[in-house]
């Protein structure tokens, strides 16, 4: 017992030690400064990545308006952390950041409780008149005649093919390029299966790709613009019940840690457990970071289509940066945030830094988004994907779109795939049916 | 001056009439502020659509009426499930490793009191994300390893709904059993020796002494470990977020609390929020007061 008594001791000595330790790490930080005082932005993102964009933004900011510079504070928290923390900072009216990072997931929270966000419309129209944009990812956020978000990339989606894994199985590139109907994409999985015994591709079934890409590509979506739910409706479960055949015949398994952004996803992929994997343009990033082992493997091309006429891709997921209403220098806020995410320049340190597809369509023809990576099968993204980005489409972002996806993601998937307690047209009815009941 | 008013202030703390209040009154206020009054507000606000938090709106009793869908009666069941686990094993496990313990024989016993108490001090966020990479879904995952190295497949703890139960309860079992122990074993420490001796003269042996002197000499802490293990357990929230922090498939995770945490903070229905948060106090409250009432309690006189 005397002993334990010692242990306890000396955890709660060295405990209290620590956090005072903390407490005056974060009151020392404000250190007077030289001649210009500069505006202090709070900035608030829930990817460490995305600080690099505002990084860039900071410094063009500063070195167009040296008289009157800015500092952003950035502080990063977890995805649904951030969201719940700046919803409770806007109810209570005190708190909340210059400017946030605004997942889609959870964007319609923050336009629909109050009165909380900027119109960003000066700046938007400002880049609309000086570059050609990939608009229809500012429609998302926009409510009314009012932008409330900047987008931050296309998210154009794509099949990612690892090719190791598709020339083991006695295929090459050509037999990829050919691949223009998802029929042709099963078939290939076949051969893949058969030949190697692995996977062609796998599903999140704790999240919602590549259901949703695949809907809104096949003319469907969870919900229309005037937040009518048609998650139900026959060319869905149509899809949902081809994916469900993909899983019935093996060429289709359960994303490793159940999605994308799993930590255990990145080992899954990277140790080759599925010969394609179908996601937007913006995991790129994380292909980059988080799977050394895939470099020079992994070829990009759009996706296959259902039938003749349907777009090869389709823009999915995004981050609406936005500017509270609260903030004592909307303008600088604004005009930073332009500087960050609008211009040709923002746009290729986008892709530099980032490796997102930036929705300043000028820029996609610059030498630097042309050069091929060397990680991506020695291509260049923005040649492959330019001829297919004039049709793409995007899902419809309406007031019950949070709970649409959260339907999809904790009910949809998990009842089809894992349990496999409904049929496809089961899940998406009794899904709707939630859904409308909301309404 | 000075004198007489130090002794004006000691007479108070003396005071026999006065100074239980005195005393009380940093709980009573802390309570009044920080639990009275935002149970107080909760029911107000299940009352009500919550826009902001100045901006409400009567809506009587629509959020009770919303919470009748299949979520929230999954909830309760996960909930009710994971509790009962715990009760099982939080009424086995402490008492029989505390009796080990306590027992003279047993050798290195401090290093094994320590072992298992360590795992208390540990937060359960820290505790947790070891735990999800030992759950990991993929094969290079800590236990499927040990599966598939023993002949098994790999198992994807995080996605069936048993399996989810499962590692939300191995967690708080390794957290919790360590303090639990303690309290047996203090307990334990307080019963008179010579109990045991004259049991030992009239020929009992070391079960049937565990059974019938240890047991109900304890009693008070068995009752007082049963208490919290089910309000710990109908209010478990964290165990569950570390393992689905994002989504909640096919309702794994998804606890009462955490349907609170997910309708109030994420959703941004605090009505609705207030009303589950009504409920489970009614739960909590109904199943302690059985319990407390059928284990005699509050019968007086007792001792």
């Amino acid at each position: 017992m005397r002993k334990l008594h010692t242990i306890l001791a000396l955890v709660l000595v060295f405990s209290m030690v620590v956090s005072f330790a903390g407490c005056k790490n974060t009151t020392g930080g404000s250190k007077g400064t030289t001649s210009k005082e500069p505006v202090e932005l709070t900035l608030w993102v829930f990817n460490e990545l995305h600080l690099k964009m505002y990084e860039f933004g900071e410094k063009a900011y500063n070195e167009k308006h040296s008289d009157a510079p800015i500092k952003v504070n950035m502080e990063v928290y977890p995805n649904a952390d951030m969201h719940n923390k700046l919803l409770i900072a806007y109810q209570s009216g005190t708190g909340a950041p210059d400017i946030a990072d605004l997942n889609l997931n959870f964007f319609t929270n923050f336009v629909s409780g109050g009165d909380w966000l900027a119109p960003l419309n000066d700046v938007v129209e400002k880049a609309f008149s000086n570059w050609n944009f990939e608009k229809s990812r500012f429609e998302l956020y926009k409510i009314g005649d009012n932008y409330y978000g900047l987008p931050t990339h296309v998210g154009a989606t794509v099949v990612y093919y690892n090719m190791e894994i598709i020339e083991k199985a006695g295929l090459t590139i050509e037999d990829i390029n050919k691949i223009e109907t998802w029929d042709q994409y099963c078939e290939i999985g076949k051969t893949v299966l058969e030949k190697t015994g692995i996977p062609m591709t796998c599903f999140e079934t704790q999240n919602q790709r590549p259901f949703w890409p695949l809907i809104v590509q096949h003319g469907g979506d969870y919900l229309t613009k005037e937040s009518e739910v048609i998650l139900d409706s026959d060319s869905n479960i149509e899809v949902l019940e081809y994916m469900k055949k993909m899983w019935d015949d093996g060429i289709a398994i359960a994303a490793g840690g159940g999605s994308t952004a799993a930590e255990e996803f990145f080992t899954f992929m990277d140790s080759g457990s599925v010969a394609s994997l179908i996601m937007p343009a913006w995991y790129m990033s994380r292909f980059l970071s988080y799977m050394p082992n895939l470099k020079g493997k992994i070829a990009i091309r759009p996706m296959p289509v259902f039938k003749a006429g349907e777009p090869r891709t389709v823009g999915i997921g995004g981050t609406a940066t936005a500017v509270s209403k609260s903030s004592k220098y909307l303008d600088i806020a604004k005009e930073f945030l332009y500087e960050s995410k609008l211009t040709y320049d923002a746009a290729v340190n986008i892709w530099e830094s980032l490796a997102f597809d930036p929705v300043n369509l000028d820029a996609w023809k610059d030498e630097k988004l042309l050069k091929p990576s060397e990680y991506f099968y020695n291509e260049s993204f923005f040649e492959i994907m330019a001829p297919y980005m004039s049709g793409a489409v995007s899902p419809a972002n309406a007031k019950l779109s949070a709970d649409a996806q959260d339907v999809v993601m904790n009910s949809v998937m998990p009842d089809v795939f894992i349990s496999g307690s409904k049929t496809p047209r089961e899940a998406l009815v009794s899904a709707a049916n939630e859904l409308r009941a909301k309404q | 001056m000075q004198k007489s008013g130090i002794i004006r202030i000691k007479s108070i703390f003396y005071n026999k009439n006065i100074a239980p209040y005195i005393f009380c009154l940093p709980f009573v206020i802390s309570f009044f502020l920080f639990f009275f009054y935002p149970i107080c507000t909760s029911i107000y606000m299940s009352f009500m659509k919550v826009i902001t938090l100045d901006n409400m709106e009567f809506v009587g009793l629509k959020n009770y009426s919303r919470l009748y869908n299949e979520h929230f009666l999954n909830a309760i069941k996960l909930s009710t499930i994971y509790t009962l686990s715990m009760v099982i094993l939080m009424m086995v496990f402490p008492v029989t490793i505390a009796g080990l313990l306590n027992s003279k024989s047993l050798r290195f016993r401090n290093f094994f009191r320590s072992a298992i108490f360590v795992p208390t001090l540990t937060s359960v966020i820290v505790a947790g994300i070891a735990f999800r990479m030992i759950f990991a879904d993929i094969e290079s995952g800590f236990i499927n390893s040990i599966i598939i190295s023993l002949g098994g497949k790999a198992v994807p703890f995080k996605q069936y709904y048993w399996t989810g139960i499962l590692i939300m309860v191995v967690l708080a079992f390794w957290r919790d059993l360590g303090i639990n122990m303690v309290y047996c074993l203090s307990a334990m420490q307080t019963i008179p020796e010579e109990l045991y001796e004259s049991a030992r003269i009239d020929g009992a042996n070391d079960i049937s002494i565990f059974r019938h002197i240890t047991i109900p000499s304890i009693k008070p802490i068995l009752i007082y470990i049963l208490t919290l293990t089910i309000i710990n357990g109908y209010r478990m929230f964290t165990e569950g977020y570390v393992y689905w922090n994002e989504a909640t498939p096919g309702g794994n995770g998804l606890t009462i609390v955490r349907y609170i945490y997910q309708q109030a903070f994420q959703k941004n229905d605090m009505g609705l929020g207030s009303a589950i948060g009504v409920v489970l106090l009614f739960i909590i409250l109904t199943i302690n007061l059985i319990q407390l009432k059928s284990f005699g309690l509050f019968r007086k006189g007792d001792d």
